[in-house]
């Protein structure tokens, strides 16, 4: 039973990893599929930030803590970082593409969309 | 540093910081007419630069640690970029379709700006990243890099809602790839504690594999794998590529599937060589790489719109490509390296000669498009031929690349995929040979109108002087083509690059320190022989026999007619299937995983 | 079966192979709180070599420095793809000439705060900046925290006053600066004889502002180029949303 609630937090990535695959599959409207799509992302930073973690450790910050205490591991924190700044742009990018779409076909219902695009080749 | 060491840093960072200084400079008139030369001189550079890396890099591998972050017994702190001939070769091919692109994108793409370029060149930048790159994480960063340029260059056309929606379905496809790769990023960190490839390789083989490898494995590749477009991961790339403006088309075909597909062989051999057994990866990639040039030869088949019948083409040939990886041979690596770049060059030349087409009669139906093509001879020739040297005729590049697969083949005693091959090479190249005859000869029964098919053009068209600078670049990469095949040394050079691939010691002795021991090429056959040529022959007979049969329909001899039902219900399955919204895309994208993963841990 | 059962059934099975594999993997995990991280004790070593009390700037601007070029120009590539994206078409017109979007519908207590907040925000925001080896922070942070506090003068109500605030071509250029500085502030380790992002500058003493070398400066070229990477893209939604309209047709 510990073993289970040992692999809890990491479960819990995995879930908001597949619930984001969700909302993405059975969504009819982009904007909530681009939030899905940052859910996903989000699960990506919450295994790493849990791949990083350590018990009774603190902050990698030798500000009030001298060097030589136990810290939680900072590349993890790092790669957290980045990978947060790469997912508000692709956020931002996709936005923009959404925003093109909704003035073009007044609709951004992807499956509203794909008819209307087969309509336009019968 | 060294003068090679500078120059690999250049490599990725020249790209990077003339594309800030081009947009930090469009504020100005000035700045703003300076944008498309001073971008395509930097391209140039960087293809002339790679080049003469490759060279002075020989069959050695070098490694640069930028801010000294070198090694410290043995243990990696900071991130390295590893520099080989086939990393070089890769950079050198990227530069060069970018190069071709920009040329025909300086006078023949309207509305570019400033904007465009920027993103053209800080896509190269970012391929070079990630193809140099010797850290895993490093490699994501690049390749999120990679995504950004394309996806924004993909929707470039904002007023077709074709291409935007396109550019959407690429990019969130794209993105739950890359989410799962990070995953496996994750997942290696925690059971080995390193991010640099030969690292974390060197961690892996001192234990037994267990599941979190083997998934690790799987959530890595399937990242790439979208990338390189196999089935069920290659959605996005029909969608995607019919609708991008014609430079971005060659770009996406023949940049991405290649660096994908070198990660994937790279990432093999240094990361998971030694503890994944090699059954697992050789039946993985053979079997999807089989799968995908099925699908993509019979969708290729059955496509009336020009681009969708390219990037099928693509989608086919990135799946032999596959294959060859799946050979787990230097001669399959060789082989499948020299077939991308040729592949590259021409499918790069087809796509310039439709965005002629496009902007002279703003539709690219081929039906449509019937005998008005007549007169434009050079067009013409030039589809014609790349569509023979999709079939593998010889002497041009596609060829030269189905040439070193015969040995590799062989070698591997896995002949039967030459049937692969010769269905690829038939289906493709034919489909284009009939749309290249239908449209430029003139050829065939007059087929259904059908719907109204006419497209935005993307540019003006140019003068009848002009038109033969158009014309240049795919010219241009068809003699590269067929430089492959003609040239001297091509073969040593495709067999050493290969060895070196496969040659995980090497790597990993120069990247932590240790003596190396580089294994040699072994003895290269050389790509003319009666077998080889046969073969080509062969594929070009078939493909033509293909065109013929589809200018034709009603002509058809009785007993070939009888594949004319089953041909036809396959077809509309798989079209049912390809017209999907992006939610059952990625869908696929987690079958897809899931297949792979289930190969892995049971092969 | 219709279209739509059909696609819930493909999302199902990919689901459920996905979550299979999932469960088999992070079986092999060690518990949270128990992975090893012997890459994380060389990283926190070095930091403090360096004299970097932040360990985590450490490793994205000094060890790791190549990553954080990757990301930054993630950012810049976004903001340029918005400028492409988002950029006026033949057949739309946008209010500018006719008349700006002025002050919104709010209560004056939220025109008041906002107005209070805006220059404590933007002074924080460069504390956080120039502060990032030292304390928790940085240029990514600091950026962001400068440019949506910028937009505290659209929230507060006033259209007018965020765009006299902004200067588009300011901002424009302070991107493309702070993204070819990053590099160029790397390419100057060559010039010293050190390699490329080297961390040449002396490192001071642990925890004080002149410490870490390079580490600051590569931090204000981060938070310049954030700043206005976020900037630029708020700017050209907010035009979306307030500006663009198709044009009249007479």
């Amino acid at each position: 039973m510990s073993d289970v609630l040992a692999a809890l937090p990491y479960a819990v990535a995995a879930w908001v990893l597949l619930a984001g695959c969700y909302g993405i599959a059975t969504s009819r409207n982009f904007i909530h599929i681009i939030v899905c799509l940052s859910l996903v992302q989000s699960s990506t930073y919450l295994l790493l930030l849990l791949v990083g973690w350590s018990g009774h450790a603190t902050a990698p910050v030798f500000g009030d803590v001298q060097p030589g205490v136990r810290v939680v591991d900072p590349v993890v924190q790092a790669l957290t970082l980045t990978d947060i700044v790469v997912g508000a742009a692709v956020t931002a990018l996709l936005l923009a593409l959404t925003i093109q779409l909704a003035k073009r076909l007044g609709t951004i219902d992807p499956d509203r969309i794909r008819s209307l695009e087969e309509d336009l080749e019968e | 540093m060294s003068a090679l060491e500078i120059v690999v840093v250049m490599l990725v960072t020249a790209p990077l910081l003339v594309g800030a200084l081009v947009a930090g400079g469009a504020v100005t008139a000035m700045g703003r007419r300076l944008a498309d030369p001073v971008v395509l001189l930097v391209a140039v550079a960087v293809t002339v630069a790679a080049g003469w890396t490759a060279g002075a890099v020989g069959d050695g591998t070098r490694v640069v640690w930028p801010g000294g972050w070198t090694p410290v017994h043995g243990e990696p702190i900071g991130v390295a970029l590893v520099i080989d001939r086939p990393a070089a070769l890769l950079v050198c091919l990227v530069g060069l379709l970018t190069v071709a692109a920009l040329t025909y994108s300086w006078h023949f793409l309207a509305d570019t700006g400033t904007p465009y370029v920027v993103l053209v060149v800080v896509f190269l930048g970012a391929c070079a990243g990630f193809a140099l790159a010797g850290d895993v994480f490093d490699a994501f960063v690049w390749f999120e890099l990679m995504g950004v340029t394309a996806y924004a260059l993909t929707g470039m056309r904002i007023e077709e809602h074709r291409s935007v929606h396109g550019a959407l379905t690429f990019g969130i496809v794209n993105t739950v790839g890359a989410s799962l790769s990070l995953s496996g990023v994750a997942l290696l960190y925690a059971r080995t504690g390193e991010l640099n490839l030969a690292a974390i390789g060197r961690s892996l083989r001192g234990s037994p594999p267990d599941h979190l490898v083997v998934v690790s494995c799987a959530l890595l590749l399937t990242g790439v794998l979208v990338k390189m477009a196999l089935v069920p991961f290659h959605f996005w790339t029909a969608d995607a590529e019919a609708v991008a403006p014609t430079p971005v088309c060659v770009l996406l075909s023949g940049a991405m599937v290649t660096v994908g597909a070198f990660a994937v062989a790279r990432w093999w051999w240094v990361v998971f060589d030694g503890s994944v057994p090699e059954s697992a990866i050789r039946h993985a990639l053979v079997g999807f790489g089989t799968v995908t040039a099925v699908v993509g030869a019979v969708m290729c088949a059955s496509q009336r719109h020009l681009k969708r019948l390219l990037a099928y083409s693509t989608v086919a040939h990135s799946g032999v490509i596959a294959c060859g990886i799946g050979l787990l041979s230097g001669p399959g690596i060789a082989a499948a390296g020299l077939y991308a770049v040729g592949h590259a060059c021409t499918k790069g030349a087809l796509f310039l000669v439709t965005g002629l087409l496009l902007n002279r009669f703003e539709t690219l139906d081929e039906h449509e498009l019937y005998r008005r093509g007549r007169g434009m001879w050079l067009a013409g020739t030039t589809f014609v031929v790349g569509g023979l040297a999709l079939a593998g005729l010889p002497p041009f590049g596609t060829w030269a690349g189905k040439a070193a697969f015969s040995t590799a083949l062989a070698g591997a005693h896995a002949g039967w995929l030459e049937v692969v091959l010769l269905l690829v090479s038939a289906l493709t190249g034919g489909s284009v040979l009939r749309a290249g005859l239908r449209i430029f000869a003139g050829l065939g029964e007059e087929p259904d109108p059908g719907p109204d098919t006419h497209e935005q053009p993307e540019g003006d068209h140019p003068p009848r002087r002009d038109v033969l600078r158009v014309l240049v670049p795919p010219v241009v990469l068809m003699c590269v083509g067929l430089w492959l095949a003609l040239g001297p040394g091509v073969a040593a050079s495709a067999a050493s690059a290969g060895a070196t691939v496969v040659d995980q010691q090497q790597y990993s002795a120069a990247v932590l320190g240790g003596a190396h021991l580089a294994l040699p090429a072994g003895h290269v056959e050389p790509l003319w022989s009666v077998t080889t040529v046969a073969l080509g022959l062969l594929g070009a007979a078939l493909a033509t026999g293909f065109a013929l049969a589809s200018l034709w329909p009603s002509r058809l001899p009785g007993p070939l007619s009888v594949v004319r039902r089953p041909w036809h219900s396959t077809q509309r399955v798989l079209h049912a299937v390809h017209r999907a919204h992006v939610g059952d895309y990625v869908s696929w994208v987690l079958v897809g995983f899931a297949v792979l993963g289930a190969t892995l841990l049971l092969s | 079966m219709t279209r739509e059962r059909a696609s819930r059934l493909l999302f199902a099975v990919g689901a459920a192979g996905a979550a299979v594999l999932f469960a088999l993997a992070l079986g092999g995990l060690p518990h949270v709180g128990d992975v090893p991280h012997p890459y994380g004790a060389r990283a926190v070593s070095s930091a403090v070599g360096r004299h970097t009390a932040n360990a985590i700037s450490s490793v994205n601007f000094d060890q790791r420095a190549l990553d954080t070029l990757g990301e930054e120009f993630v950012l810049f590539g976004a903001a340029v793809a918005a400028l492409l994206l988002l950029r006026r078409m033949r057949d739309e017109d946008d209010r500018a000439g006719v008349g700006q979007a002025g002050p919104g519908d709010v209560w004056s207590a939220v025109n008041l705060a906002g107005f209070a907040l805006l220059a404590p925000t933007v002074l924080v925001g460069l504390y956080v900046v120039a502060h990032g080896a030292i304390s928790p922070g940085g240029g990514f942070q600091g950026g962001a925290v400068l440019a949506t506090g910028l937009h505290l003068a659209y929230l507060a109500g006033d259209y007018g006053v965020l765009e006299r605030l902004r200067p588009l071509a300011v901002f424009d250029v302070a991107e493309a600066v702070g993204a070819a500085g990053f590099v160029l502030l790397g390419v100057s380790g060559l010039f010293v004889g050190d390699p490329f992002l080297a961390n040449w500058l002396p490192t001071g003493t642990l925890g004080s502002l002149t410490s870490a070398g390079m580490v600051e400066l590569f931090n204000v070229a981060v938070g310049m180029e954030v700043a206005s990477a976020l900037i630029l893209l708020l700017s050209k939604f907010l035009e979306q949303a307030l500006l663009v309209h198709e044009r009249d047709h007479e």
